[in-house]
């Protein structure tokens, strides 16, 4: 392989060499390189295929910006990832990448039939060319599009690394660590206060790390580069991030830091996490994040070897690689003579330096002509050739005829079209923007944040400014968060001053209709785009950015945003501004999601709240399933059970003997003072007041709206004392509400709230020998039917144990709901369970509860009903006290929607075919022969096949369905039709005899 | 992330410890059976939605649980001030609101 290293030049470690593969060849880069400077110190350019059509692309930039050159990246088994700048991927021993998006090889991809195909994928192909026949969409345009769209494969491993994240306080955050960042921080660090100084590249240094030309206080500027980071490494206060990159500005100076721990590394430690999220907040912010070059527009400038020019003064510099050995130069600015003399100075030839300005310095030209670089002044370029990496470039003087146009052999062209100061992270806050005419750009005017920008991203260019204006920044940084210090001043030799012009597309002779003049390079958007989608009335740049996708892709348009805009705005004719910038959103470079997700996998991606008797239902083998956020047994199957035999063997033996499922995951809320019957009268539906201690009372909850909200058995246990239950997912929202009533509506009423869901494991026991199991156990009690009715509460003692007592039942059979203390749960489960071997005691899961409790009629909030509900509809009027002069929701049922007749009601279904169990969700019609689409007049709430009854049997809401009993409905199926008969909502003993069997 | 200060606790927390409850300053009828469907309709369902100043209740939910009122520029999204329950809406002045 060709080698375009030159020995002992750059930054990087000569004596080490590091070998990887690109797809399967082995290369050979140094420590210290790129993926991408290693590639091109071997000569190659070629390292991936465009999104739309597939032209070969080289690289671009040497930095973030990136927008061709996308790797997938293999660190080892399950460590593969796509789309990753070679820009920024640090080479290591054994890393293989690979180039994306072609078939079957990079050289030879069938998808470049795209590239002559380029009609059709034009701005807004997507809403055009396969519009119709609109029977094509679902089985032919849409599987095309998914099956060639996206850049790289994303793994399909568990991602084996693992992610951290920490926070953090400072005094001064200093983003971005080139010339001026350096000087902010040592400004702010030596007044004492705490700093941090992130950059995410490898190194601290920024453009300094490019820059061989000037000195700085007499030093170099790699020299004072390492004094400066020397500094700051001994200073206490001074956090230094390197490889670290802030990739979002939110409020309140919140800032988010990822930083790339490991990948860099050959062999992470042990236990070393991947990445770290750091949160940190931070009294004031310097951003320093400098300009990114901008491309020029002109045919064939996405060619492999066409690259910005800073970013082959880079490559040269810090990485001692040449990107060609017969350079050409375009260029608007002055900054792009520097790589041409660069690059001469270490004996590359430069063919030409071809500038759009008819006037250019005289010291510039003077310099080239000195080097023996040609200089063509007033000349544009109109094309390129070069099937895999350019070859050639055509240039012609833009007031000339064609006749003067001259072809010049190159292998590499190098653009530089001004300079974009990076504003990301400001935009971010919000700060507002101000176009500046003068130097074509949009620059920083009212920073919302307490936060001040500093060198390139303020528009003042070069290495004096970013110094003082770092040093500055640094400084009333320091003395914003309190602490006081002097400035610093620097001398600078050596800096050329650097100015330049704007331009859109570069002028050409050539038809503009066929020319592949590309501006936002990684979605394939060329200029023609652009002007094509304002040609067809979009006029605001946020339109044409959806309508082109230009801008839109992973880089965010770093390197053609004001290109795109200045096309746009010339095609509108309209000023700049008048257009607008797209909005910049965080964050700033494509970040992992592990690094978002830190810490939250796995096992603490959510919390897993269980119940004192989980364990000895996990011991059982339960099935579990999650309900809000706890898990709950499910069911319990016996061996060779599968969920029908087992819930049908439960519910059962619960009808016919005894049945013990853990209710530990109720919402309980103990409501206690002089008033608490008064605010139960507020806000439950239920009168509270003649409740007699010792009794307790199914209540009923709505929100102002009147929907039902909650629902729960509520006991009194003396006069200023209730012991509330609500819904498991109901508990923290019932709370909250009553505090909100108690604090801002009734905040004369004495009674305090406390939430006591998790100081008692609740045990409920349902059958006819409930009673006889816990009666040899409980003390204190009466547990005779005079004394101890349905619907009673007790404290007394069972096993030993304090116990609240009810006697209630959620099943239709005699039950008893046994609090007792959270820490005895398990003890008095097991207790129970041994004493019950007689009865043949058996637990049941969440599943046979719902069945049971449906062959009631009992609805579950939140599954029966779904927020539009009204006590009359759900069947539950009666638990109004009508008497009550107000409750929450109580004005709502009298307005007009409320007393319709054809609101949807709750009502029960039994279907035609009592085998078929109806699927919950099910819409049900009335006619079921009227044209698609039909009227649905309901759904099926709880469906389930009941052992009891040995048919299924169903709830629905049905619009006027208490007017509808004995009705046939239907409920259209794929697989057909079903018919249902409307009935009543209780399907088991109606007459309620078992309660008390 | 936003900072929030509580005015029971006197201390500025992380949002997280937050909860929003809506716009402040609709208090309830006192005797809701009175009002007109139109005037219970304006009090269960119509809310401001201003660009700028609002004032909006929170609840310091995972600290002392008190609500209180704030004002908040909704373009912005920062808290301008924040208050008491029960005590009246703060007049700003021009600058105030203009954050
Ligand atoms: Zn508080």
């Amino acid at each position: 392989m060709a080698d375009f290293r030159i020995p002992g030049a750059g930054r990087v470690n000569h004596g080490k060499p590091v070998q990887f593969t690109f797809n399967g060849k082995t290369i050979t880069g140094l420590e210290g390189d790129t993926v991408a400077s290693a590639l091109l110190a071997n000569g190659v350019h070629l390292v991936g295929r465009s999104f739309k059509y597939h032209r070969p692309r080289g690289i671009l930039s040497a930095g973030s910006e990136e927008p061709n050159a996308l790797l997938g990246v293999d660190h080892g088994p399950a460590r593969v990832e796509p789309n990753n700048r070679a820009t920024v991927v640090e080479v290591t021993q054994g890393l293989k990448t690979i180039s994306q998006n072609h078939w079957p090889s990079l050289e030879r991809d069938i998808g470049a039939i795209n590239d002559v195909l380029y009609m059709l994928f034009t701005a807004g192909f997507y809403y055009k060319t396969f519009m119709w026949p609109k029977s094509f969409w679902n089985k032919v345009y849409e599987p095309i599009i998914r099956g060639t769209a996206g850049l790289g494969k994303p793994p399909v491993e568990p991602d084996p690394d693992t992610y951290s994240s920490r926070f953090a306080h400072c005094d001064v955050l200093v983003v971005g660590s080139g010339p001026a960042g350096l000087a902010a921080a040592l400004a702010a660090g030596r007044s004492g206060a705490k700093v941090f100084l992130v950059d995410e590249q490898t190194e601290l240094g920024g453009s300094l790390l490019s820059e061989t030309d000037a000195s700085i206080n007499g030093m170099s500027g790699w020299a004072w580069l390492k004094a400066s980071v020397d500094e700051l490494a001994g200073m206490d206060n001074v956090t230094l991030l390197p490889r670290t990159t802030a990739i979002g500005y939110y409020h309140q100076n919140f800032v988010g830091l990822c930083q790339r721990i490991t990948d860099h590394l050959s062999s992470a430690p042990q236990g070393a996490p991947r990445e770290r999220m750091w949160k940190i907040r931070a009294k004031q912010v310097v951003l320093a994040q400098g300009a990114i070059e901008k491309p020029l527009v002109f045919d064939g400038n996405d060619r492999p070897g066409v690259m910005l020019a800073s970013a082959a003064r880079t490559y040269l510099n810090r990485y001692g690689v040449k990107v060609g050995n017969s350079p050409v130069v375009v260029t608007s600015h002055d900054s792009a003579w520097l790589a041409a003399f660069d690059l001469a100075r270490a004996g590359v030839k430069v063919q030409a330096i071809i500038d759009v300005r008819k006037a250019v310095p005289t010291d510039l030209k003077a310099t080239a002509e000195s080097l023996g670089i040609e200089v063509l002044a007033g000349w544009t370029v109109t094309g390129t050739k070069g099937r895999l990496r350019v070859s050639s470039v055509r240039a012609k003087p833009i007031d000339g005829g064609s006749e003067q146009a001259r072809e010049f052999a190159c292998d590499a062209l190098l653009m530089g079209g001004g300079w974009t100061p990076s504003l990301h992270l400001f935009s971010h806050t919000q700060g507002k923007l101000e176009w500046r005419e003068d130097a074509q750009t949009f620059l920083p005017a009212k920073h919302v944040e307490s936060s001040r920008c500093a060198g390139a991203g303020n528009g003042e260019f070069g290495l004096a400014n970013a110094l003082q204006q770092g040093a500055a920044a640094g400084q009333a940084a320091a003395a914003d968060a309190g602490f006081s210090g002097s400035g610093a001043s620097y001398e600078i030799a050596g800096e050329i001053a650097l100015g330049g012009t704007t331009l859109r597309e570069l002028p050409t002779d050539r038809n503009t209709a066929t020319a592949k003049a590309f501006v936002d390079f990684q979605n394939d958007v060329t200029a023609k785009d652009i002007r094509l989608a304002v040609r067809e009335g979009f006029k605001s740049i946020e339109h044409v950015k959806r309508y082109t996708t230009t801008g839109m892709a992973t880089d965010q348009g770093k390197t053609s945003n004001i290109n795109g805009l200045l096309i746009a705005s010339d095609a509108v004719q309209r000023p700049a501004p008048q257009v607008g910038l797209t909005t910049f959103r965080p964050p700033y470079t494509p970040t992992t999601f592990g690094a978002f997700a830190g810490y939250n996998r796995g096992r603490l991606f959510d919390v897993t709240r269980k119940t004192p008797i989980d364990s000895w239902a996990e011991e059982q083998g339960a099935v579990f399933e999650p309900v809000s956020l706890w898990r709950r047994a499910w069911y319990f199957p016996k061996p060779g059970e599968d969920m029908h035999a087992a819930v049908a063997r439960e519910c059962k033996a619960t009808r016919d003997s005894l049945g013990i499922f853990d209710a530990s995951t109720l919402g309980k809320i103990e409501i206690v003072g002089p008033d608490a019957a008064e605010f139960l009268n507020r806000m439950y539906t239920n009168p509270w007041t003649k409740l007699q201690p010792g009794r307790t009372r199914y209540g009923v909850l709505l929100g102002e709206d009147g929907f039902i909200r909650d629902d729960g058995v509520i006991g009194r246990l003396s006069t200023d004392r209730f012991h509330v239950t609500t819904t498991t997912g109901g508990a923290a929202r019932v709370l909250n509400m009553m505090e909100d009533y108690l604090q801002t509506e009734f905040p004369d009423l004495k009674v305090w709230l406390t939430s006591t869901t998790e100081q008692w494991a609740v045990i409920a026991v349902n059958g006819p020998n409930s009673r006889n199991l816990i009666a040899p156990l409980v003390e204190g009690i009466d547990l005779s039917e005079e004394a101890f009715p349905h619907m009673s509460i007790a404290e007394g003692k069972i096993a030993g144990v304090p116990t609240r007592l009810f006697r209630m039942s959620f099943t239709g059979e005699r039950g008893y709901e046994i609090n007792v203390p959270a820490r005895y749960g398990r003890a008095i489960w097991e207790k129970l369970m041994a004493e019950g071997q007689r009865y043949g005691i058996t637990p049941y899961g969440t599943e046979t509860m719902h069945v049971l409790r449906a062959e009631k009629g009992y609805i579950i909030v939140g599954q029966d009903t779904d927020g539009t509900l009204t006590p009359d509809d759900a069947g539950l009027g009666w638990a109004i006290g009508k008497a009550k002069p107000d409750f929450v929701g109580k004005r709502s049922l009298s307005r007009p929607d409320m007393l319709k007749t054809d609101r949807k009601q709750l009502v029960g279904l039994l279907t035609e075919d009592p085998k078929t169990v109806l699927e919950e969700g099910a819409q049900i019609v009335l006619d079921p022969n009227q044209a698609v689409p039909m009227k649905m007049v309901g759904h099926v709430t709880s469906s389930y096949w009941s052992v009891a009854l040995n048919r299924s049997i169903a709830l629905a809401v049905i619009e006027g369905g208490n007017g509808r009993m004995g009705e046939t409905v239907h409920i259209p199926m794929p697989s057909g039709t079903l018919r249902a008969k409307v009935t009543g909502t209780v399907f088991y003993d109606p007459e309620n005899t078992r309660l008390s069997a | 992330m936003l900072l929030i200060h509580c005015p029971y606790c006197d201390a500025t927390r992380p949002e997280v410890e937050f909860a929003y409850g809506g716009q402040a300053h609709i208090a309830r009828p006192l005797d809701p059976s009175s009002t007109t469907d139109e005037q219970w309709r304006d009090h269960l369902y119509i809310r401001v939605n201003p660009r700028g100043i609002h004032a909006e209740r929170w609840r310091h939910i995972h600290g002392c649980g008190r609500f209180f009122n704030a004002i908040r520029d909704t373009v912005s999204d920062k808290f301008v001030t924040t208050y008491k329950a029960g005590e009246p809406r703060p007049e700003l002045t021009e600058k105030e609101g203009a954050r």
